[in-house]
């Protein structure tokens, strides 16, 4: 699948492209209006990252543009304003998504994928990694055949380490998914590890293969022992 | 001393002075006038009675004075010749007052048929104890309705006249930086007070530049922040990513990611703190405050359940107020964080709905903190530094911006904390 990314600051551009490229997204890129515009009218994407302050116009100008031309790409801003009303201003100019600089990278990850799955009406609720499956609509966790009682912040967390399935989830970012923005979170990590101690032992007795590995003292990555 | 009451006071004792000084003058000329007036009086008296004398020689004889204002004395002719008119005050026995009463009394002498008289007149005399006191009530009463006079006046022109500059203070009492308002100092038409407005509001002017310039720094600065802190965080991740990390190696990836997050953190914290005091938070609307307050509990929920606390809520009272959604969001689940960070494990937490008043009580260290110094950026009790020491600041800051009142209590007793919200 292709994606795009509006951003003018490089070092930005890099590590965004980076980690998309990590879960074999197919990556444009584009540093101002003008190059991105040429590009949104020559190709189709599946999900286009864009950035709100750039070089010679505005990324909401360039979203009215898409809107425009009746083009259907999957739309994320991620900026540095991250007040209420310039979310709401990009979300109604049609952005699916808003998400505010800066943020980790498995939250990007969850984001362009969750747009990706709307976008690409396969798999639309369903998740699968090896044989775990997550159903994000009816909120149902099936590992190795057999269904697993989670409670509600398990369930968040395995379903964010399921989307970044592979990838290294840093605690900080498991607590701002838990928690929302804004905390201090220095006391959430005991409760984010007990979470992560029940899931393992949960997933453990179903027998499944797949495993929450911690990643030196960083975070936690989802495998599966088959992968391996 | 109001200005009012020191002019008055002031009036008051030079009045005092200057009045007795006045009064004094005032007698002397008085008392002056009447003399000449009576003496003149006599003299034309005197040429009455000499005439009289002159067609009827009989009243001669007339030798005390009797019912009569005049008395005749046989006199030396050496005597008369030599004697000159004389003016004199004298007592004379008065029957009605039953006392001897000054008299004004005019002595002369004269020549009729060969012989010479010494005539004395009289004519009653004002009674100057009499006058004195009449005066020192006159005087008296005077100066108490001068005195009245002077404060009607005062309290009616002076002020009038001060009104706008009572006006200018109240203003300025009321009047906050940070507040949404500009400042318009009262109207008036009189110099002094036209340069003391434009001198003021000069100075306040540039005060208020000078905040907004600084706000506005801290808002840029934290902007640009955004984005250089999001790479370094974003590349550490990366980095982690890599498979074969020495353990040391990602030590130091842990402890540059933690730092680097607690300063998004902060950045964040002060970013919102000067968009509240910028008042970028607008539309207000009726927040159902217990409503709110449970959902926020529900999201909290695991935590809660994670430390082993207790919540016990009472609903004494609806609380409905108008403010912004987000903000009353913000409030009241860092207060409630606040109370379930701070508690002790199995601690209890008590909220409470009453009149106009939202009470969340948590049990925690045994020790009262410096309600001066909790609502402060940046203070951190005996805590972690892991910690922003925003969360309160930010309240403290969107209860002003709500004008709220936030404040704190603590029970020695049962050690317990409790944050108030007063409407």
């Amino acid at each position: 699948m292709k994606v795009l990314i509006v951003e003018d600051e490089p070092e930005m551009l890099e590590v965004i492209a980076q980690a998309l490229e990590q879960e074999d997204l197919l990556v444009e890129k584009a540093t101002d209006y003008f190059s991105a515009l040429h590009k949104i009218v020559s190709y189709e994407y599946d999900c286009i990252i864009l950035d709100i302050s750039l070089p010679g116009g505005s990324g909401l100008a360039l979203l009215k543009e898409l809107k425009n031309m009746q083009k259907t790409e999957g739309v994320l801003i991620v900026s540095a304003k991250d007040s209420v009303d310039d979310k709401v201003i990009g979300l109604q100019a049609g952005a699916d998504d808003y998400l505010s600089k800066p943020f980790h990278q498995a939250e990007l990850i969850a984001r362009t994928k969750a747009i990706l799955r709307r976008k690409n009406s396969f798999s639309l609720t369903l998740l699968n990694v090896s044989d775990l499956s997550v159903d994000t609509e009816s909120r149902q966790v099936q590992a190795n055949g057999s269904e697993l009682q989670l409670n509600r912040k398990e369930y968040e967390i395995l379903l964010y380490l399921c989307v970044n399935s592979g990838r290294l989830v840093s605690r900080t970012a498991l607590a701002e998914k838990v928690w929302g923005d804004n905390v201090d979170i220095a006391d959430n990590f005991d409760f984010i590890y007990s979470q992560i101690k029940n899931l393992r032992k949960k997933l453990k007795e179903s027998g499944s293969t797949v495993k929450i590995e911690a990643v030196y003292g960083i975070g936690y990555k989802l495998t599966a022992n088959e992968a391996t | 001393m109001k200005l009012l009451n020191y002019t008055s006071s002031w009036f008051a004792l030079l009045l005092l002075i200057i009045i007795p000084v006045w009064a004094g003058v005032f007698y002397f000329t008085i008392l002056d006038e009447i003399y000449d007036s009576m003496d003149d009086g006599l003299e034309n008296q005197k040429i009455l009675v000499i005439e009289k004398a002159y067609q009827d020689s009989s009243i001669v004889n007339k030798q005390t004075f009797g019912e009569g204002y005049y008395a005749f004395t046989p006199v030396d002719p050496e005597k008369a010749l030599k004697f000159q008119d004389i003016y004199l005050d004298t007592l004379m026995y008065m029957k009605n007052e039953d006392e001897f009463e000054p008299v004004r009394m005019l002595k002369t002498a004269f020549h009729l048929n060969g012989h010479y008289y010494h005539l004395r007149l009289i004519t009653s005399m004002v009674e100057e104890d009499d006058l004195i006191s009449v005066l020192l009530y006159a005087l008296a009463g005077l100066y108490i309705g001068l005195v009245c006079t002077i404060l009607i006046l005062n309290q009616l022109l002076i002020k009038r006249v001060w009104l706008p500059f009572y006006g200018l203070i109240d203003k300025l009492k009321h009047f906050k930086l940070n507040g949404p308002d500009t400042f318009v100092p009262p109207p008036t038409k009189i110099d002094e007070f036209i340069l003391l407005n434009s001198t003021v509001r000069k100075l306040i002017q540039s005060n208020i530049d000078t905040y907004q310039s600084q706000k506005q720094f801290t808002e840029n600065a934290s902007h640009e922040l955004q984005t250089p802190l999001a790479i370094g965080i974003n590349k550490l991740e990366l980095l982690a990513q890599e498979a074969d990390l020495k353990p040391q190696q990602a030590a130091y990836i842990e402890s540059a990611m933690n730092n680097l997050e607690r300063m998004k953190r902060l950045n964040s914290s002060l970013l919102l703190m000067s968009k509240i005091e910028n008042n970028q938070f607008g539309d207000r609307v009726a927040v159902n405050v217990n409503q709110t307050v449970y959902q926020l509990l529900e999201d909290l929920t695991d935590m809660v359940e994670y430390r082993q606390i207790t919540i016990q809520t009472h609903d004494h009272m609806e609380l409905i107020w108008e403010l912004n959604k987000g903000l009353a969001d913000i409030l009241l689940s860092n207060l409630l964080k606040n109370a379930i960070f701070h508690n002790k494990p199995g601690g209890q937490i008590t909220i409470q709905f009453s009149n106009g008043v939202l009470k969340i009580s948590n049990n925690g260290e045994p020790r009262e903190l410096d309600r001066n110094q909790i609502f402060e950026r940046f203070y951190k009790g005996s805590e972690s530094t892991s910690r922003s020491g925003l969360g309160l600041a930010i309240a403290r800051v969107i209860a002003q911006n709500c004008r709220l009142i936030l404040d704190y209590e603590y029970d020695a007793v049962s050690y317990t904390h409790s944050f108030t919200l007063t409407q």
